[in-house]
């Protein structure tokens, strides 16, 4: 048994699981985080990004121990005090999801895109950033509007604080 | 996944000590095809030794031309270094092609030359750059290290700590991508040195994994242009043959991606 420390959405959490327990499944199934989705179980789909010590990471593809003493931020960790992060308000309002089944995927995605391309983002760059995420129902059309809309509004309003 | 004991590493030596002392062990650094591999328990140590949080296993260093990369440094750190675009943009563009942004922020270069996987892009970057491969053992030219699918000049618990290499004059680094898994059905590397000699290393195509073509090499000493490369047979009997792309098919997608990496170099 492994005994697993990590800050998960600002809280410090502890748990024991098997060495062979997935990051995905500690998420869910001992933290009862389950926003986070497993959808290919393969690390093709990726549903199952979250972020690690500040990085889109697939948790399917990551022991539990692995992650051990890192900061964690899954979906349900975006929206401060019940307002709607930017990407995910970008994504409603752009109809970004039709099952939404890949959703938490493609919204964690997106935070980490958007903060590495520091809000500069053409269609073309979010696509190409898609690369390791699979929706199969909106073909991608409105999930690529929504991020550069988030993106747009996100640097806006970071040249509006400085 | 068959059950396993994860071990974290803290230094070289004290992974070694726990590899030595495993049964069926396994160093895992990103795990990006480590751990896949064991959920379809294709693979089942007994133990994982953790590479990940070896401090002297991170980073780049670049002094004037001659670069070194700790085996633990992720994909998006090669591709994001502005250190190494600065003297080998080739080696940045392909780790920022490898997998997708998730996968390149665990994989590592260590990983992926150790494990020699036949589509994997580092090979043969290491190849044709003639990069040495550093373990806590010695060091070994890339010709020596890459000794078929999957097998590596690696011994038991060796460990690969950093590679070596002095940025050439031109390289280039070109894929034809498979659509689905976008892994490389051909992945070409060319280089080029200050004195003219040149190396071209292929990978994704051989039936024994990365290989250099040297009478691409001789054509393109004698002549640096893709025009250079038409006339060079690519011998289609040493290439894999798959459902994806024959040997025939794959044999010029070599080609092509050859001329187009001397094109982009």
């Amino acid at each position: 048994m492994a005994k697993v420390t990590m800050t998960v959405n600002g809280r410090q959490v502890s748990g024991h699981c098997d060495d062979r327990t997935l990051l995905v499944q500690f998420i869910r199934e001992n933290l009862g985080l389950t926003g986070t989705h497993v959808g290919c179980d393969t690390s093709q789909c990726g549903a199952c990004v979250i972020h690690m010590d500040g990085k889109s990471v697939k948790s399917c593809s990551i022991l539990a121990a692995q992650a051990d003493g890192s900061t964690i931020t899954t979906i349900e960790g975006l929206a401060a005090d019940g307002e709607l992060h930017p990407v995910q308000a970008a994504f409603k309002a752009n109809h970004g999801l039709q099952c939404g089944f890949c959703t938490p995927g493609m919204v964690m995605t997106a935070v980490d895109m958007i903060r590495r391309h520091q809000g500069q983002l053409d269609e073309a760059t979010v696509r190409a950033e898609l690369e390791g995420n699979i929706c199969r129902c909106t073909g991608y059309h409105n999930i690529v509007k929504a991020i550069l809309a988030a993106a747009a509004e996100m640097s806006g309003a970071r040249v509006a604080a400085e | 996944m068959y059950e396993t004991q994860y071990h974290r590493a803290s230094s070289v030596q004290d992974a070694v000590k726990q590899m030595e002392a495993a049964g069926e062990g396994k160093y895992v650094a990103g795990g990006m095809t480590l751990i896949p591999t064991m959920k379809q328990r294709l693979a089942a140590p007994s133990d994982l030794i953790d590479l990940r949080h070896i401090g002297e296993m991170q980073g780049i260093t670049v002094s004037g031309r001659s670069v070194r990369i700790g085996a633990a440094t992720t994909h998006h750190d090669v591709a994001s270094s502005a250190a190494l675009k600065a003297v080998c943009p080739a080696l940045c563009s392909l780790a920022g092609h490898i997998g997708d942004p998730h996968v390149r922020h665990m994989g590592t270069i260590g990983g992926s030359i150790a494990n020699n996987d036949p589509a994997a892009d580092y090979p043969a970057a290491m190849l044709a750059l003639g990069a040495t491969i550093v373990t806590n053992r010695r060091e070994i030219a890339a010709d020596d290290f890459f000794t078929g699918l999957f097998e590596t000049a690696l011994e038991g618990s060796e460990i690969v700590t950093a590679i070596t290499f002095d940025a050439p004059a031109q390289a280039a680094y070109q894929k034809f991508a498979n659509p689905a898994s976008r892994y490389a059905m051909a992945g070409v590397f060319v280089a080029r040195r200050d004195d003219g000699d040149v190396r071209v290393a292929v990978t994704g195509a051989g039936a024994n994994g990365v290989f250099r073509h040297g009478d691409m090499e001789a054509a393109l000493v004698a002549n640096w242009s893709p025009d250079a490369l038409s006339n060079v047979s690519i011998d289609a009997s040493e290439l894999l043959s798959d459902i994806h792309a024959d040997a025939a098919y794959r044999a010029n997608l070599v080609k092509v991606m050859a001329k187009r990496a001397v094109a982009a170099a």
